[in-house]
């Protein structure tokens, strides 16, 4: 069925032909890291930072940076999928897991909707996000998060495409209704699963 | 392709299906010594937005298959999809599609992607900066503003502040050296129109050009573009550290981040 492109061959690395099971269908493996951003890289410094866990009834809970780090932290070293195309193994974070933060919050919300400096909103189930699922970094490579790629604190939702990951988050809503965030209600997937390449939504 | 899973209102663009098309490649032109212009002709194809893009899949005789993003540089015109691909080193896809493919022949693409880096008709200014290669959507951005001028010209002015109902365009183009410009004519008839453009050369200057080369400055920002309090639409389209740079420079200048919309492409690509 394919349509062929005759003199078109293989140039990638060798690396990616090892890649194997690894690199999802229509990715190319970089060892860059490419930067998506849809507005300009919000200026936020860790002493103004904090995040906020708000339930369905409005209940929240806040942490500042400081209290944000004392919590038990976590270096998860995953594999990220960019929708356009990009794919990085082995990355390396640390921050704090969705399960600790999620820990004494009272829900029984069925969706959550990160929330970002600079108005950027991303949605996903609850359920994705649980059970070792999600993290809030501010660490990569063992470095303070870079402000382009999300500093001081981003999401990281490594099973999704990257942009399931907010930049500059500042917390995150439990909600008993999806609500399609920011890149979900321009074109992109709800969902965002790259190993079914759910890339696109189209009406 | 798997059929849709989920259709759901979008915010933005012409609604079609997930369907990759076949496009024939109808027609080339050579922007530079490694930047070409394609031309395809994709039956069924449901129209787009300027700034958005199109997947392109090639697929090697022995089944292998590379996908990449590329940027439409001309607005809708019924079934032809205009794509501007400049050769990266090394790149897989990219000689491909700017060295080898041959008129008459044809590849497969998916699209139109991306709804939030667009331009619409409306009465605020607009502010297009690019850098490199980053031209190629804001050129679509351009060209649609013209068209907005052959709409209007019957009754509004054609002074670029009423062109049918968009508001005034500029445009600052930062480059390396002439050699690497693109859509030379194109920017030429914008600037005509009413559309200045500003050529900020970072290595080499242009022969006879009064700048010196250099790194765009905030003072030609301020030059060149509109006042924070006219409200601009601003579209910043390059490489990742120059996105950040105007993008930066906008925000400092008082413009409304809300207002500053960026697309950036990292140091990876083929």
């Amino acid at each position: 069925m394919a349509l062929l492109s005759p003199g078109f061959h293989r140039r990638r690395p060798e690396g990616e032909a090892d890649a194997g099971d690894r690199l999802p269908p229509g990715q190319y493996l970089t060892d860059g890291f490419p930067v998506l951003s849809a507005g300009p890289t919000p200026r936020i410094i860790p002493a103004s930072w904090s995040f906020t866990v708000e339930n369905e009834n409005g209940q929240k809970t806040s942490w500042s940076w400081q209290e944000f780090m004392d919590l038990p932290q976590e270096t998860p070293t995953v594999d990220i999928h960019c929708v356009t195309r990009w794919s990085k193994f082995g990355t390396s974070w640390q921050g704090v897991s969705l399960d600790t933060l999620l820990e004494n919050v009272e829900t029984d919300a069925g969706y959550a909707v990160f929330h970002s400096h600079g108005g950027y909103t991303t949605n996903v189930p609850l359920e994705e996000i649980t059970d070792g699922k999600a993290w809030i970094v501010h660490t990569f490579d063992g470095e303070p998060l870079d402000p382009e790629h999300g500093g001081p604190a981003r999401g990281l939702i490594p099973h999704l495409y990257f942009w399931k990951s907010a930049k500059w988050v500042q917390g995150v809503r439990l909600l008993d209704h999806d609500d399609p965030g920011f890149w979900e209600t321009a074109g992109y997937h709800n969902h965002g699963d790259p190993w079914r390449e759910e890339r696109y939504a189209w009406a | 392709m798997t059929a849709p899973e989920t259709v759901r209102p979008t915010r933005d663009g012409p609604r079609a299906r997930p369907a990759w098309r076949v496009a024939r490649l109808a027609a080339d032109r050579r922007e530079n010594a490694r930047t070409r212009t394609l031309v395809l002709e994709v039956p069924g194809w449901p129209g787009h937005l300027p700034g958005q893009h199109v997947d392109v899949r090639l697929t090697a005789e022995d089944g292998y298959t590379a996908t990449r993003s590329y940027s439409m540089s001309a607005p809708a015109d019924g079934e032809r999809v205009e794509i501007t691909v400049q050769r990266v080193p090394d790149g897989e896809v990219s000689p491909y599609l700017t060295e080898d493919l041959p008129v008459g022949a044809e590849i497969e693409i998916l699209g139109p992607v991306g709804g939030w880096f667009v331009w619409r008709p409306a009465p605020a200014p607009t502010l297009l900066i690019a850098g490199g290669a980053g031209i190629v959507p804001i050129m679509a951005m351009g060209r649609a503003w013209l068209g907005t001028g052959d709409r209007a010209q019957d009754g509004a002015g054609r002074d670029g502040a009423a062109r049918g109902g968009a508001g005034a365009m500029r445009v600052i183009y930062s480059l390396r050296s002439p050699d690497l410009l693109c859509y030379r004519d194109d920017l030429d008839a914008l600037a005509a129109a009413g559309a200045p453009v500003l050529y900020a050369y970072t290595r080499r200057p242009a022969p006879g050009g009064h700048r010196p080369a250099g790194r765009l400055t905030r003072e030609e920002i301020v030059e060149h573009g509109f006042a924070a309090d006219q409200g601009p639409a601003c579209f910043v389209c390059g490489p990742t550290g120059f996105v950040e740079a105007v993008a930066a420079a906008l925000i400092d200048l008082g413009h409304d981040p809300a207002r500053v919309r960026t697309e950036r492409f990292g140091p990876s690509g083929g």
